[in-house]
């Protein structure tokens, strides 16, 4: 909300300067967001009279005006708005004066005739964003006098950011009364003097549903000029407040409203009929709206009725049948409280939001009705004359809300906020705010006023009483909360190892988006996803990712395009598995390589990044938890990654990731001309651990015996081992496979595979006998099981 | 015959031209070596009387002693020459890169979040998270933030059909935490959420970490003091911190907090608040015996100031010539 300084400062006036005022706004948790000065660049500018208006001879849509801009003589202007005419008040610059937009006026040579000066619009002199010519003033504006002077200038606009529970400080009145409480300057809370009825015209208004509508106050005014021209002092407000000026009845009703927080609406009271019936839409019912809109309601929203239907929506818009016109002769105020209850979000259903609906959905003051309407009425008989018919000002006590009577302990004060605050400051405090607070044993009975509508319980006493007082002077005392320590548990590795590996690795840490395109979710991953939000920011990103690989590849695309060729990303994050009503979110730890696996560098050749490059980051993570022997790697066909490549990475049977290159026609669809490697892992299935259990060293040498064996292809080199570390359990501690060999010599479809045994026994030193028993029981385990032939 | 002395001369000039080894060891074998000058002189002294036989064999072999050691110390003059050779052209670049694959680095914003969770894990508070595909009950309701609340309007919610939605904080792992694990508690949940809102200063997607200390007696001076020393603890260096009354739903009291930065400008770094007392209440806990306060902070806007980044949005890029400057 944007206030004016002047404005403010006539309802309460501290004595302190504007940034000061501003800090104190901002400790009383109503933010600053900025304070703009007015005006200060328009102090050269004179009000002027334009005596004679001529044709420029030689240009259509320029005009020769004679000015007295008041110093003596008439002054020649070339101006080219098309709304000059004798006798118009206008603002004037002359040579030397420097416009808000940096411009320094010249005498020019407009098509041949000197222009001793310039006539302003709005727009240059920095008082509008819209202008129809040159700015206008009253006439009887005083010639030669300073613009600023009429206009009240200069000014400080303060640009409030409030929050939503102090819906009563959406107003001139409402910030007043919370400076006054903090600075104890006095609010100057100019009480109403009722209008004296001089007609007895009125609209009669029946509260047939209190609920919905408890308040409704009105007032008729007959006779008015509704082609009055509101003052400069008034729309000089509402353009501070940034509120523009329509005409003088919804000035008068934005006026008020800004001023008391109390929206008003305003309707041409000859075209009512019958009484006015707050009540519950039915569904179904139409109104077109002020905006000529048409809106079909539902039946949760409030409606102004007569007895022709729907004549505004309560608290957002009016409608367009009573609407006040040029022609208007007789006006209705309504001044109504509707429930936030009923307001809230509703104005959004219906793709609005009004200055009123704000205020309405935060909550006004629910007895400000007939002040707002006393005020309305005393503008509009000044401005637009007119007679005043009797104040109806309808109410539903019951319904109305009531004010809290809340007890506040002193212990519990204490206690809170961590200080003790004397009570006397205490009492001081709440009465400053304007509530009634009676002294009992233990602390205060409190009785908060109609406008404080936000305090309900002993916290939000509490709350009032620090901002007060002041948050800074609370003290800082350390303390926690007497919580038992946090396990640390053997099985819980931590990503931060994760990471720190694959960061030792040459990988760099990505972050992408949880969600992504649909069409890519299903690429990845062979399934379409069942997370898909409704409202998604765009279709690339509306569905919950179950990969995090389509992310990832399309940063490598990206950094690809960027000439970064060698990319190698990780990232540890959730992925997200369907059903909507039961789903799962799985933290993963997926990676990407492509490019060379080295950078480039002196010494060495270039060699792109493959399978087992690959293969070794991911191992060296399963390694942090898993035993080895736990872990096997199978062939399998995924999605994404190109047959032969790919495979599921298994923990006692449990797939837990999986690994590969990805599909060509993936890797062509992204863009990416090198072969691109990836894993994901499921962080839990594949960091859960045990404590270590540890066996004893053996003291005794170890034995190697070398085996080379020709094995058909397809025979895994994971079978091998395993089939070889079976044969003597015992005695093989470890089986290494340290040459593949295919080729001359070997026939087509088979494969020689070197496997070195390690043996060892931990009560005493083998004997070449032992280990030539290990070797054949490994080689015949091998020719049994696989038709392996020994090679010599 | 030539004169000892003059043959010792002789030898010892022959010794001192050796250029190599090859060229001493001749030297060596023709004064020492079997049939060598010096060697055939000690068989030639069984020619002379006996009596003169002891002291000119001494003489002798002091003087092939004398040989000997001027041999040897010319051969390590020259074996160390020789190696010295060798060396210089064994000599490397050492400005040249070492080999090998170099380090990846982390996302400043990990690396921010890995601060954070170590300055409060060495404070005791437990590491907690919660789903990010939430239900309305735990993201708002519970929260004391019930339907078409005007707080709901600004946090720009994705739903799911059915009325789940991406978490918008991280403060449903509050209520989830209290649930499980009961009172007194001292924890942080970072984490992930989510907001529909695009622009040069909004990302959809960011992250929050979330904390929560109930107990008997936490007051708003407890709460002043855990997070002006996090603020030092993660600026390393003295900050000045500014309270300010805000509002949230489910803090009463509620502040905002600045830090003052660069030229005495005031940041906003994160909301706090003591924890309402219906949130205690809906989560089962005494609201008379315990209090408690809670605070969120975004990870990316203190990530932004510690590591100088100006532009939200280059955290999503994942440009690796900007990343790897967090390494």
């Amino acid at each position: 909300m944007k206030i004016s300084e002047s404005w403010l400062r006539e309802w309460v006036n501290p004595d302190m300067d504007i940034e000061a005022l501003g800090h104190q706004l901002t400790m009383l948790g109503h933010e600053v967001n900025g304070i703009e000065h007015d005006g200060a660049e328009i102090s050269q500018i004179v009000i002027a009279e334009l005596i004679e208006v001529q044709r420029h001879p030689d240009a259509d849509k320029l005009s020769i005006c004679k000015v007295n801009d008041g110093s003596g003589d008439l002054i020649d202007v070339v101006c080219g708005a098309p709304n000059v005419f004798a006798g118009m008040k206008a603002c004037f610059a002359k040579p030397g004066v420097t416009l808000p937009n940096g411009m320094k006026l010249k005498k020019a040579k407009i098509r041949g005739v000197v222009s001793n000066g310039m006539l302003c619009s709005a727009i240059e002199l920095g008082l509008g964003d819209e202008s129809a010519g040159i700015m206008s003033l009253p006439r009887d504006a005083q010639v030669g006098s300073p613009l600023v002077d009429l206009l009240q200038l200069p000014d400080a606009i303060i640009d409030l950011d409030l929050t939503p529970n102090r819906g009563d400080c959406f107003s001139v009145l409402g910030i007043a009364r919370d400076i006054s409480a903090l600075t104890g300057a006095k609010l100057k809370d100019p009480a109403v003097k009722p209008v004296k009825p001089t007609i007895d015209d009125m609209h009669r208004v029946e509260l047939i549903e209190p609920a919905a509508c408890p308040r409704f106050a009105g007032r008729v005014i007959k006779g008015i000029d509704a082609t009055a021209i509101s003052p400069v002092w008034l729309t000089e407000r509402l353009r501070r407040a940034g509120v523009r000026a329509i005409s003088v009845v919804v000035d008068i009703t934005n006026y008020v409203m800004l001023e008391l927080g109390q929206p008003l609406h305003a309707y041409d009271s000859k075209l009512l009929r019958g009484p006015i019936r707050p009540r519950l839409a039915k569904a179904g019912e139409k109104i077109t709206l002020l905006d000529e809109k048409e809106v079909a309601l539902d039946d949760s929203t409030i409606v102004v009725t007569d007895d022709s239907g729907p004549i505004g929506i309560a608290g957002i818009m009016g409608g367009l049948s009573t609407a006040v016109t040029e022609k208007t002769t007789d006006v209705f105020f309504e001044a109504a409280f509707w429930p936030p209850d009923f307001m809230a979000g509703k104005a959004r259903s219906y793709g609005m939001h009004t200055d009123a609906s704000m205020r309405f959905e935060r909550g006004v003051d629910s007895e400000c009705q007939g002040r707002a309407i006393e005020r309305a009425t005393h503008l509009l008989l000044e401005i637009a004359g007119g007679q005043a018919g009797p104040l109806v000002d309808e109410s539903v006590a019951e319904h109305l809300p009531s004010p809290a009577n809340i007890l506040l302990r002193k212990e519990k004060l204490t206690r809170l906020l961590g200080m003790e605050i004397d009570d006397k400051e205490v009492a001081d405090i709440l009465t400053n705010l304007t509530m009634n607070v009676e002294i009992v044993g233990g602390g205060w009975q409190v009785l908060a006023p109609s406008h404080r509508f936000d305090i309900a319980i002993e916290a939000d006493l509490i709350e009032e009483v620090a901002r007060i007082h002041g948050y800074d002077s609370i003290p800082e005392v350390t303390a926690l909360a007497q919580a038992p320590l946090e396990t640390v548990t053997e099985s819980k590795i931590d990503l931060e190892q994760v990471a720190a590996t694959l960061i030792a690795r040459d990988y760099q840490e990505v972050i992408t988006y949880s969600f992504i395109d649909a069409a890519a979710n299903t690429e990845f991953t062979g399934e379409e996803s069942e997370l898909v939000l409704c409202n998604p920011i765009s279709t690339e990103m509306s569905v919950m990712r179950a990969s995090l690989w389509p992310g990832m590849v399309a940063a490598a695309s990206a950094n690809n395009a960027r000439q970064q060729d060698r990319v190698r990303l990780f990232e540890s994050s959730k992925s997200y598995h369907g059903p909507l009503d039961d789903h799962e979110e799985i933290v993963r730890i997926a990676a990407l390589a492509t490019g060379p696996v080295n950078p480039e560098q002196w010494g060495s050749q270039p060699e792109g990044v493959d399978f087992f490059d690959i293969k070794s980051d991911v191992e060296a993570i399963l390694g942090l938890a898993a035993a080895p022997g736990e872990i096997s790697f199978v062939a399998t066909k995924h999605p994404a990654l190109q047959p032969g490549q790919a495979a599921d990475i298994i923990r006692n049977a449990t797939v837990i990731g999986v690994i590969g290159k990805l599909h060509p026609r993936l890797a062509k669809k992204y863009d990416l001309k090198r072969a691109v490697y990836l894993f994901e892992l499921d962080a839990a299935k594949a960091l859960a651990s045990k404590p270590p259990n540890a066996a004893t060293i053996s003291r005794f040498p170890a034995i190697r015996r070398d085996i080379a064996v020709i094995v058909d292809d397809n025979i895994s080199a994971d079978e091998l081992v395993k089939a070889v570390a079976a044969s003597s359990p015992k005695l093989i501690q470890d089986v290494r496979i340290f040459d593949i060999y295919k080729g001359e010599g070997i026939e087509a479809g088979r494969k020689s595979v070197a496997i070195g045994l390690i043996l060892q026994e931990t009560s005493r030193t083998l004997t070449d006998v032992d280990a030539d028993t290990a070797m054949a029981a490994a080689v015949s385990k091998l020719e049994e099981q696989f038709a392996a032939v020994l090679r010599d | 015959m030539q004169a000892l002395s003059e043959l010792i001369d002789q030898a010892a000039s022959e010794v001192d031209a050796a250029a190599d080894l090859a060229a001493l060891d001749a030297v060596r074998v023709s004064y020492l070596g079997k049939k060598g000058e010096l060697t055939a002189r000690l068989k030639s002294l069984s020619q002379l009387a006996a009596a003169e036989r002891p002291a000119a064999g001494q003489e002798i072999n002091k003087a092939k002693q004398e040989l000997q050691s001027r041999i040897n110390a010319r051969r390590e003059t020259l074996e160390s020459a020789a190696l010295e050779v060798k060396l210089a052209a064994d000599a490397v670049d050492v400005s040249l890169p070492g080999r090998g694959r170099a380090i990846g680095g982390r996302h400043p914003v990990s690396r921010a979040q890995s601060r954070i969770e170590r300055i409060f894990a060495n404070a005791g508070f437990g590491i907690r998270s919660g789903p990010e595909i939430e239900d309305d009950f735990h993201n708002f309701t519970a929260l004391n933030i019930p339907e078409n609340h005007p707080a709901r309007a600004s946090h720009d919610t994705f739903y799911f059909p059915g009325g789940k939605l991406l978490r918008t904080h991280t403060s449903p792992v509050q209520i989830r935490s209290i649930a499980k694990e009961g009172v007194p508690i001292r924890i942080i949940a970072p984490g992930r959420v989510y907001r529909c809102d695009s622009d040069q200063t909004h990302t959809p997607m960011f992250h929050q970490v979330e904390g929560l200390v109930i107990g008997e007696n936490i007051s708003f001076a407890n709460l002043k003091a855990v997070l002006h020393q996090f603020v030092e603890a993660f600026f390393e260096r003295k900050t000045e911190l500014r309270f300010r009354p805000s509002y949230f739903p489910f803090t009463e009291p509620s502040a905002e907090v600045d830090i003052r930065w660069g030229e005495g400008k005031w940041l906003e770094i994160l909301g706090c608040g003591m924890v309402h007392p219906s949130v205690l209440e809906s989560a089962g806990v005494d609201a008379e015996k315990y209090s408690g306060y809670a605070f969120g902070m975004g990870i990316e806007r203190l990530a932004m100031l510690r590591y100088n980044v100006t532009d939200l949005r280059t955290f999503f890029e994942n440009d690796l010539r900007f990343l790897r400057q967090f390494r």
